[in-house]
């Protein structure tokens, strides 16, 4: 059932290389990173390629495939004519480790220098509550593999080399989107950085990312416009400008705090019940003193609520006699939901930095 | 000697060997204890395997039922593992992974949400109550992503206080250990390479934290990528350390099986948890002739019953697709052997025709773009090909309970998350693997760091010890004489997909021992081709060694287990033995060869198995136990 | 890297592949219809502004939307609807203040940046082929930073929408006073469409709600936000459609002025 294809594939290093052709067989619903595969098994034991999960989720197998930015896992052979020949090559944007392997250090250096998500400082954890509505457009980017096809293929860097001291990317830029599209996150000045720093300002929204993008964010839609519209909303634009005088409801001054530190020392509770709780106890001898030791945090840690037992000292569940799955509520019938956010206890995963 | 003096070095508090989630979560602890500590990735940061983790963080939250509570999660989890878990990991898990989850949330984490705000939960195969916090399907992506922006983060306080972004954090990407160094039987450093250049590297570290994930390469049909080689268990083992429990591999019941780009990609339980339901060749809903009697009061008996579970839970049993993992990777099994599989060797999973395409896109998104993308498949239109796939592996380092640290003749070794055998016992229930990356990552992490803090001086690296290790790496590129990795990995993989798969029988694993005794003199002379920079070739062929040490102590823990248990079936002794649930099967290294040896399981704390019912023990354990049970009860009566 | 970049190594460099683009699909199809269309269309636009005839019917009031508002001494009777305020030099349209801000709706707008950068400034022509620039500084500097200006050319557009919309609401006339033609039917076609790429722009979709951080707190900003991304998705097809529809509705106008035939009239 499998077939002869015809492959031209790029092997060579930093000094150079050539497209180099091989004769390969491909049986039916295969990809391209099977077919490269059978070559390592086969002719070429040493051909570089990176790979990891083969399933689209990993962004590790990115290349260009008959000169397009693709993941091989995700490029089905049955695409191409039988007598075609598909032509494998590195992303041409960063430089070549060997064969089909860049290093992509450049956007992990971007990475770096794009700020980090800037907590609530007053929330501690447990008590963030989103809207599904909210986290939504900041989850679209989230599904990002880090493949940097984007990245290759956003013409900014790769046909000006020059300019990737200044310009972060679409990769980035959709991170600095989602960051100020977060709920809770307090930074307000991602879209001044994101053009004074970040090179939003270079992207000419010729929409290439998200041509290549395997996971469909809309990166120019939804990410880099929004952005640059945010960034104008500060800068150009009259009627927001005069509705926040107006309406008073210009954003705060940008305060830069990317570490949480609680807001400042609320008054330890001296009447604190000192039993872990039961939803974050532990007997980790250290944790647990952690726990009951001068806590900074602003909430008294509650009495230890067992759940009720019957007559025997045990859960009302049993499984085999019950006459159902579910248990009933091990809290007691007396008990509603949700609790008021005071009563519920966990203990503070900063508590121990203090 | 010239060699190694030219070796590039590196001095560090913690050295954590794996970047998934147990590893970054690790990491992130050590340097929050405000220790020196450096990542080494096998692959790109932020590829890990973690990433295809699909259903969500199993935690007792309570956000979407309200009765669940960590007695709820800790039993859930014994019962999964049949009751050979370590229950104080089991304990120590079901405790701790709501805060672990919470934690992510100030991380950047950006969980489904519930009305009213909360993380959303879901259900999923053997949890009692909708528990895992979820993001889509993607899980895993959202997991390491978080931990690897919040490692950014701390980067950048670095460079905000000390002027550079690797002061106290560093990811080395692409490199691979092959060797831990020792100092006695303190751990003093780990040897490696960088892929990139094929240049050795030696990080200095009194400290060393297992995070490697597991073993699934072994296998013919296994939902792992490149990286799962066992290379942690390995070098545990031969930095004298134990593996406990390897005979337990899990076999995800449904992996695709066909078409081949997809081979091995598992399809979520979240489809079955959705609605999807099994069929055979025949268009059977088989599931319901497969439930044991353990559970048969909970799951439903009628189709009617099992459909009304979706929209009602309180007053249905839930329908039998939802039953373990390994209940429903038997089933499939069985029916495939009956000669009612598909042509490649699965059965149905179908949830095109019972949810509409609208809700199945919404539902499960990334599952319906993978499919279409990677073969072209419609999962709204035309039902999935599924079988059991090779997915997770149960056994592994055996670890002290609370720090994790490694229980053997080395000190200084932590183990965490996949590499680390027992909380599991003999099967893992979904989810339960992302919580437990961070549970145990975290306490690994920690006491590491607090192990480094507490020694008088640090260990010192042997220079015998390092050029025996660059001798070892460099000896396959030498040979040209020896046969290409790349035949060695695939008959491994035959020998262990064919006689030490899903289903076992005494003949098989003993030919298996045999076989793996050739393969490891054919291992020994491998040859590889190329040269040292970035050469695939080279590194299956270091690869080998681990994969084949540990495929040994996986067949000799399963030829002598004689029962069935979680993730190990054993043909010729199907039942489960209460006296085997007393027993972990521990491997070890003496020189080359692998050890067995039987060490009793820890015995639960009775506050803790009084929140089993007596009926229900009676299943698992020994009349002994059963009478010491009693007499517990009694006394709590009076 | 987080990791090796900070391992000593000379300055790296590309892989050395010879061929320009190994894109085998037509990829220069794109910007080639690209080119013709928008240069035909603008050809077409031309030549009519500077026909200063042919645009306004007494007998039904349809007004081709080129030449509206009608604001020069040109003008003929009863298509001033604003005044004359502008001489009638033959270089001012009679739209002088209208088309200005169109052209520069539509220059600015985001979806015929990516149009004509691809197409006419080849920056790039095609994905993974290499643009035509020695040097690019992208929309970082004047002139090009000036297409952050789009907001503005929106505002415009709304207000000049309303203008073709009242064109339309006037045309509903026949000398027995109401009456309802073809030339109807396309004034409000063009004039749905129009609004329906005003409203797409991507300007709109950020002020209608894209600028809020939290959707949950404005319900209503919501709904119309989730409105305007359905419409934001087809704002492509929307710009070419009413290239085609101002075409078209000025085209017709223009025919039936210049009595090529006649109106198909449904009432009076």
């Amino acid at each position: 059932m499998g077939s002869k294809r015809q492959f031209r594939i790029w092997r060579g290093d930093e000094d150079g290389g050539d497209l180099q052709d091989y004769m390969v067989e491909v049986n039916e619903g295969e990809v391209v990173l099977d077919v490269i595969h059978r070559l390592q098994a086969t002719d070429a034991p040493d051909l570089a390629c990176r790979w990891n999960c083969k399933a689209g989720k990993c962004g590790s197998c990115s290349m260009e495939i008959n000169g397009k930015p693709r993941l091989a896992c995700m490029t089905r052979m049955s695409t191409f004519e039988p007598d075609e020949t598909v032509s494998v090559t590195p992303l041409r944007t960063f430089p070549v480790i060997r064969d089909l392997v860049t290093d992509v250090s450049f956007n992990y250096e971007k990475a770096r220098e794009t700020p980090a998500f800037a907590p609530p400082a007053d929330v501690p954890p447990g008590d963030y509550r989103m809207q599904q509505v909210d986290v939504e457009r900041s989850q679209e980017f989230r599904k990002c593999i880090e493949c940097f096809l984007c990245q290759n293929v956003c013409h900014v860097i790769r046909d000006h080399e020059e300019n990737k001291p200044a310009f972060s990317g679409p990769r980035f830029f959709i991170r600095a989107a989602e960051l100020d599209m977060h709920p809770l996150d307090t930074r307000t000045d991602r879209k001044e950085y994101a053009q004074a720093e970040m090179g939003l300002g270079y992207c000419n929204i010729t929409k290439c990312c998200t041509e290549v993008c395997p996971e469909h964010i809309k990166i120019t839609d939804n990410g880099i416009i929004p952005m640059k519209e945010r960034a104008v909303d500060r800068r150009y634009d009259p009627l927001v400008w005069l509705g926040s005088k107006i309406f008073r409801r210009g954003e705060t001054p940008q305060t830069s705090v990317t570490s949480a530190r609680a807001a400042g020392p609320a008054t330890p509770s001296t009447t604190r019940g000192g039993v872990h709780s039961h939803a974050g106890g532990s007997h980790d001898p250290q944790a647990e003193a952690q726990a009951q030791s001068g806590v900074n945090w602003h909430r008294e840690v509650p009495h230890p609520t067992a759940p009720a037992v019957d007559e025997r000292g045990k859960l009302p569940l049993t499984e085999l006699t019950f006459d159902r799955a579910a248990a009933p509520s091990p809290f007691g019938d007396d008990v509603t939901f949700p609790l008021p956010p005071e009563h519920l206890n966990f203990a503070h995963p900063e508590q121990d930095k203090h | 000697m010239t060699t190694t003096t030219r070796i590039e070095r590196h001095h560090y508090d913690v050295v954590v060997i794996g970047a998934g989630g147990a590893g970054l979560r690790a990491a992130i602890e050590a340097r929050l204890a405000g220790k020196k500590t450096a990542i080494i990735s096998k692959s790109l940061f932020g590829k890990a395997h973690t990433v295809m983790a699909e259903g969500g963080a199993a935690a007792a939250m309570g956000n979407v039922n309200p009765r669940d509570n960590w007695q709820v999660h800790f039993r859930d989890t014994m019962r999964g593992g049949k009751f050979l878990n370590n229950f104080r990991m089991a304990e120590l898990h079901a405790k701790e992974s709501p805060q672990r989850i919470w934690e992510l949330e100030t991380y950047g984490a950006l969980f489904d949400r519930t009305k009213t705000g909360k993380i959303s939960q879901r259900n999923f195969g053997g949890h009692e109550y909708p528990r895992l916090a979820h993001v889509g399907d993607r899980t895993g992506l959202e997991l390491i992503r978080t931990l690897q922006q919040k490692i950014v983060s701390l980067q950048q306080e670095d460079k905000r206080e000390f002027g550079s972004y690797d002061a106290r954090i560093r990811v080395f990407a692409e490199t691979t250990v092959t060797e831990l160094l020792l100092d006695g039987d303190r751990v003093a450093g780990a040897f490696g390479y960088y892929r990139e250049s094929g240049e050795f590297v030696l990080f200095e570290a009194p400290a060393v934290v297992l995070a490697t994930g597991g073993v699934g390469r072994s296998y013919k049909v296994t939902s792992n990528s490149w990286e799962y080689t066992g290379d942690g268990h390995a070098l545990a083992l031969r930095a004298g350390a134990n593996l406990i429990n390897m005979e337990f591999l899990q076999f995800h019941p449904t992996g695709m099986v066909w078409p081949p780009s997809v081979k091995g990609i598992l399809v979520t339980e979240s489809v079955r948890g959705d609605g999807g339901v099994l069929r055979n060749s025949e268009g059977k809903r088989f599931m319901f002739d497969y439930v044991p009697d353990v559970f048969r009061k909970q799951y439903a008996e009628t189709e009617e019953e099992a459909d009304r579970w979706y929209t009602d839970p309180d007053n249905n049993r839930r329908p039998p697709e939802l039953l373990p993992r390994d209940e429903v990777a038997r089933a499939i099994n069985s029916e495939v052997k009956a000669g009612r599989g598909t042509p490649a060797g699965g059965v149905f999973l179908d949830i095109a025709s019972r949810k509409s395409a609208d809700e199945i896109r919404r539902r499960l998104p990334s599952m319906y773009h993978q499919f279409k993308e990677l073969a072209d498949v419609d999962i709204t239109k035309e039902p999935m090909e599924v079988g059991p796939t090779c997915h997770y592996v149960m056994g592994g380092v055996e670890v002290e309970p609370d720090s994790g640290a490694a229980v053997g003749h080395v000190r200084g070794l932590f183990a965490a998350g996949e590499v680390s055998g027992g909380m599991h016992g003999s099967n893992r229930l979904g989810g339960n693997s992302l919580s437990d990356l961070l549970v145990f990552g975290k306490r690994a992490g920690g006491h590491a760091a607090s192990y480094a803090d507490s020694l008088p001086e640090r260990p010192k690296v042997a220079v015998q010890a390092v050029e025996a290790a660059v001798e070892t790496a460099l000896a396959p590129l030498q040979r040209d004489t020896g046969e290409s990795p790349y035949t060695l990995q695939q008959d491994l993989q035959a020998v262990m997909g064919d006689l030490v798969g899903i289903i076992r029988r005494e003949g098989e694993l003993a030919d298996a021992l045999v076989r793996l005794a050739e393969l490891r003199e054919r291992v020994a002379k491998v040859s590889a081709a190329g040269g040292r920079r970035y050469n695939p070739g080279w590194h299956l062929a270091l690869d080998l060694r681990n994969m084949l040490v540990v495929s040994e102590c996986t067949a000799k823990a399963a030829l002598e287990r004689r029962e069935s248990r979680g993730g190990h079936t054993r043909e010729d002794h199907p039942a489960m033995d209460p006296r085997w649930r007393q027993v972990n099967l521990v491997c070890s290294l003496e020189g080359d060869a692998v050890q067995l040896a039987r060490k009793p399981l820890p015995k639960m704390r009775p506050e803790l198995i009084a929140l089993f019912d007596r009926a229900e023990l009676a299943k698992y354990l020994t009349d002994e136990e059963l009478a010491e049970f009693d007499a517990l009860a009694e006394e709590a009566g009076n | 890297m987080t990791s090796t970049a900070t391992r000593p190594r000379g300055a790296r460099t590309r892989a050395a592949i010879a061929a320009k683009t190994l894109r085998t699909d037509r990829w220069w199809f794109a910007p080639l219809i690209t080119v013709v269309g928008l240069t035909a269309w603008v050809a077409y636009a031309t030549v009519r502004v500077y026909m200063h005839k042919w645009y306004w019917v007494e007998e039904f009031h349809y007004l081709t939307p080129f030449y509206s508002p009608c604001i020069t001494d040109r003008c003929v009777e009863g298509a001033a609807h604003f005044g004359t305020v502008l001489p009638d030099w033959w270089i001012i349209p009679e739209a002088a203040f209208t088309l200005p801000f169109l052209l520069l709706f539509r220059l600015t707008c985001y979806y015929y940046r990516k149009a004509y950068y691809r197409s006419f400034w080849l920056s790039p022509p095609a994905c993974a082929v290499p643009d035509g620039h020695q040097t690019y500084s992208g929309e970082t500097r004047f002139p090009l930073l000036g297409q952050n200006l789009h907001r503005y050319f929106f505002y415009a557009a709304v207000i000049i929408s309303l203008i073709n919309s009242w064109d339309a609401v006037l045309a509903f006339h026949s000398p027995e006073g109401f009456g309802f033609g073809l030339g109807n039917l396309i004034l409000i076609g063009n004039v749905v469409m129009l609004w329906a790429y005003t409203i797409s722009c991507h300007s709109c979709r950020h002020i209608i709600g894209g600028r809020l951080k939290h959707f949950s707190k404005h319900p209503l900003r919501y709904r119309a936000w989730t409105g305007v991304s359905w419409l934001n998705v087809r704002h492509m097809q929307l710009a070419w459609i009413t290239l085609g529809t101002l075409a078209l509705t000025d085209f017709y106008v223009m025919a039936v002025a210049a009595e090529w035939f006649p109106d198909l009239r449904f009432i009076n």
